[in-house]
């Protein structure tokens, strides 16, 4: 049967061309790889091979043909044992192909898909254990191995150092090295073998030392973690927790200090925690540790070290993707997560001293963000601030107030505001450190604004 | 093994360093064997040319649809390049073992056996494609095969398959991982950082670097300062072969020595293919930075598949029944074009499927 030889599409983005120069004549035999004629599309000129066998019966658009459209049979080529000259040319071209874009519009599902979870019941009786939040990252990693051979932990200084912070302390004593790994100083290489390992089907938790350094592995954490489940419609599974401390710590200076928070927030495909307290660390850490999906877990080095209550419970797991009311109020809500939540409660205290009832919500979880808990609280106090221990611009607080304007409109009795870092890199002299950093006071202020 | 040009001047002074440093240290290493071709059976020389030849005329329809607009973007060939692929997996064990690969990646998994339906389905962006229409030509996977994709991020495959290879020793389940990468993937410092930690907790992996000469218009010899590429792996203490990656029976011989010094908890082993990609980079490159003579010339001397036509003649397979194998692929990969033209796009709601696997 006679082919036809059609404009081809030489670009992404090409829709005609010029036909520059024939390299074959009719009557000659072509063989697969030839190269048949010279075509310029807007970027380079192309040679256009032979695919197919046999010989050139005609040729329908001449050399120096400017405009031609893509899927134009510019020539018809007779099969092997065809007789060339009987060969017809094709009606006039026929349109090209071309897939059309989905004409409906589909919707995001909503919030309201998925049945809000609550923290589980706390059975009456339950005693509260006194823990640092280092003890309960600890000790929730340390439950997840025991329940599952799968699970493994691997960062620098993991294993035999116990950890730069001591989080991972007596892992490797409980586990051994098989499943308590030390590695180089090499984020992009280890976040990759962590991603590769999940995607074989383990249950990895990769430790950055600080998430300044992640940067180094954030195509893994994106590329490869984020986006494979979707581009293989589903196939590939990633369970990986990726944790370590983020956001300010103490004189660091600039490379040490940043709230990587917005930055993962924004990518489809990633759940982000960053808890404020031990027990929902402790909660939500198991959590991501059992999560299908790859999780970024943002700790704090600051809050390593603060105790809190945790329940003495045997598995205590936490649903992801719920805020917390910390305290309850009336006049005003504070937004916040990680540190700080607990610069909002202090906040909170301060405006409890002049009268104004300031309630404190702990997002706990970014990405999914609990827009529910956001919404129902402005609902009830028509006001809301925002708390974020990071810069303003494209911050969550940015994403919160987009959210209080697009379905909170109506019950907004103020605008809402941002209190967060300045928006310099992160200083090094400690007056100019304290200037930089969000505190309870600069809370409070805007708080007070707001009436 | 292949073996370094030797230095044409030395000193004594600099014998006697390499004799107490580097150099004595390289030579009392263990080494693997220098590999032996491959003694296929008349058999397996027909499959080794009927999977070659698939991949070939795949890949020559595949250009073709690209030119028709059926398929869009990006769009790798790996013509050329078939006995790469078919030489390293008809040595592994399926089920067992895992393969994972950059973007051009079309023949690797035809290599395994896989439909040509979806995969073609998956270049023209159908539901019926490998990942429903959501990856592409760059991103394809079949977990059922242990085929771990398909990435698009050069280089990015290296350490995600050193984690493949870490799940099977941490499994014990006997696997190796064969990652591929090309010429330009072996400047990436993530290569480095994957070979260094592969051979501290010595990993069952082969990292094979298909070299087809070119890092899109790039020539090894212009971005490569050691362009030998088989002795990257030497200062991580991972021996290297260089293997000619045109002849079917050398990469198997090559993937069986690899094999068994990888299975004998020896650690990982880099292989250098050299090999040559006919087409340009992706379908938008003129190629313009070699000449033709030089494709041609690869053509016409080292072809694979016509290197594999000449021994099954030899071995005395007919000209007849080797003309009814190409008409039998020519007929599965026009079957493959029409399903991946005729079947549907993925429906819309599928906009919104696959991005988490939980409900939160």
């Amino acid at each position: 049967m006679a082919v036809e030889l059609k404009m081809p599409a030489l670009s992404p983005t090409m829709e005609e061309g010029s036909l520059a120069k024939w390299l074959v004549k009719e009557g000659d035999e072509v063989r697969s790889g030839d190269i048949l004629a010279e075509i310029e599309t807007d970027k380079a000129t192309m040679e256009f091979e032979a695919v197919d066998e046999g010989v050139i019966a005609s040729i329908l658009i001449a050399e120096g043909t400017d405009n031609v459209k893509v899927g134009t049979v510019i020539a018809m080529i007779a099969a092997e044992g065809e007789d060339a000259s009987a060969v017809a040319a094709p009606a006039p071209a026929a349109e090209p192909v071309v897939t059309q874009a989905a004409a409906v519009q589909v919707a995001p599902p909503s919030q309201q898909m998925s049945v809000a979870k609550s923290d589980p019941a706390i059975p009456a009786g339950t005693a509260m254990v006194t823990l640092t939040l280092r003890e309960a990252l600890r000790d929730a990693m340390a439950e997840e191995m025991r329940r599952e051979e799968n699970v493994f932990v691997m960062g620098e200084e993991v294993a035999e150092y116990q950890g730069a912070y001591k989080v991972t302390q007596g892992l490797l004593d409980e586990f051994g090295p098989d499943r308590v790994i030390d590695t180089p100083i090499t984020e992009y290489g280890f976040a990759g073998i962590g991603t590769g390992a999940a995607m074989g089907g383990l249950r990895p938790v990769i430790e950055f030392m600080t998430f300044n350094f992640a940067m180094q592995a954030i195509d893994h954490i994106i590329n490869s973690a984020a986006k494979t489940n979707y581009m293989s419609g589903g196939q590939m599974r990633c369970p990986i927790v990726f944790r370590g401390p983020n956001g300010a710590a103490a004189r660091v200076g600039a490379q040490h200090s940043q709230n990587y928070a917005p930055w993962y927030a924004s990518v489809p495909g990633l759940i982000v925690i960053s808890p404020y307290d031990a027990a929902d660390a402790k909660g939500l850490m198991k959590a991501a540790i059992r999560c299908e999906d790859p999780v970024v877990f943002l700790e704090n080095e600051l809050l390593y070290g603060r105790s809190f209550e945790v329940p003495d419970m045997d598995d205590y797991v936490l649903p992801i993707g719920k805020a917390r009311i910390m305290r309850e109020g009336s006049d005003v809500t504070i937004v916040s997560y990680s540190i700080g939540v607990g610069m909002a409660l202090e906040a909170a205290d301060i405006l409890a001293g002049e009268g104004i009832s300031a309630e404190v919500l702990d997002l706990r979880t970014i990405r999914p963000l609990d827009k529910a808990a956001v919404l129902q609280s402005l609902a009830k106090t028509n006001r809301l601030v925002i708390a974020e221990e990071g810069w303003p611009v494209c911050s969550v607080g940015s994403e919160i107030i987009a959210i209080c304007m697009e379905e909170g409109f109506d019950d907004l009795d103020a605008p809402v505001i941002r209190v967060t870092n300045e928006d310099v890199p992160m200083p090094y002299a400690a007056n100019l450190e304290q200037m930089a950093l969000i505190h309870p006071a600069k809370i409070a202020d805007a708080c007070r604004k707001l009436f | 093994m292949a073996k370094a040009p030797a230095k044409k001047t030395t000193t004594a002074a600099t014998k006697k360093a390499a004799a107490i440093s580097g150099d004595s240290a390289l030579h009392n290493r263990e080494r693997p064997e220098a590999p032996k071709p491959y003694k296929a059976t008349a058999e397996e020389m027909l499959s080794f040319y009927k999977e070659m030849l698939l991949i070939r005329r795949f890949e020559e329809k595949a250009g073709q649809l690209y030119g028709l607009g059926l398929i869009g973007g990006f769009c790798h060939l790996y013509i050329g390049q078939e006995a790469v692929a078919i030489g390293l997996q008809s040595a592994l064990t399926p089920g067992k073992d895992s393969v994972i690969t950059g973007y051009r990646d079309h023949g690797h998994m035809l290599a395994y056996g896989i439909d040509p339906n979806i995969i073609m389905a998956e270049l023209t962006g159908r539901a019926a494609g490998i990942s429903r229409g959501k990856g592409g030509s760059m991103h394809m996977f079949s977990t059922e095969h242990k085929f771990y994709g398909g990435h698009g991020i050069v280089g990015a495959q290296v350490s995600l398959g050193a984690g493949l290879a870490f799940k099977h020793k941490y499994s014990k389940d006997g696997g190796v991982c064969l990652a591929y990468f090309g010429d330009g993937a072996a400047n990436q410092g993530q290569v480095y950082e994957s070979f260094n930690m592969a051979e501290l907790w010595k990993l069952p992996i082969i990292f094979v670097i298909e070299n087809n000469q070119y890092a899109m218009g790039t020539s090894v010899n212009r971005a490569s300062s050691e362009d030998q590429l088989y002795r990257r792996g030497e200062s991580f203490r991972i021996p290297g072969i260089q293997v000619d990656g045109m002849d079917v029976l050398a990469v198997r011989g090559a993937a069986e020595t690899a094999l068994e010094w990888v299975r004998g908890c020896k650690g990982p082993i880099l292989l250098e293919m050299k090999t040559y990609r006919y087409r340009g980079h992706s379908m938008s490159d003129p190629a313009k930075y070699r000449s033709r003579d030089e494709v041609q010339s690869m053509r016409d001397n080292s072809d694979p598949i016509e290197q594999a036509k000449k021994r099954l003649l030899e071995m005395g397979v007919s000209e007849e029944s080797i003309k009814e194998i190409d008409k039998d692929i020519r007929a599965v990969v026009s079957e493959a074009a029409d399903f991946a033209e005729n079947s549907p796009e993925p429906n819309a709601s599928e906009l919104y499927t696959d991005i988490l696997v939980e409900q939160y």
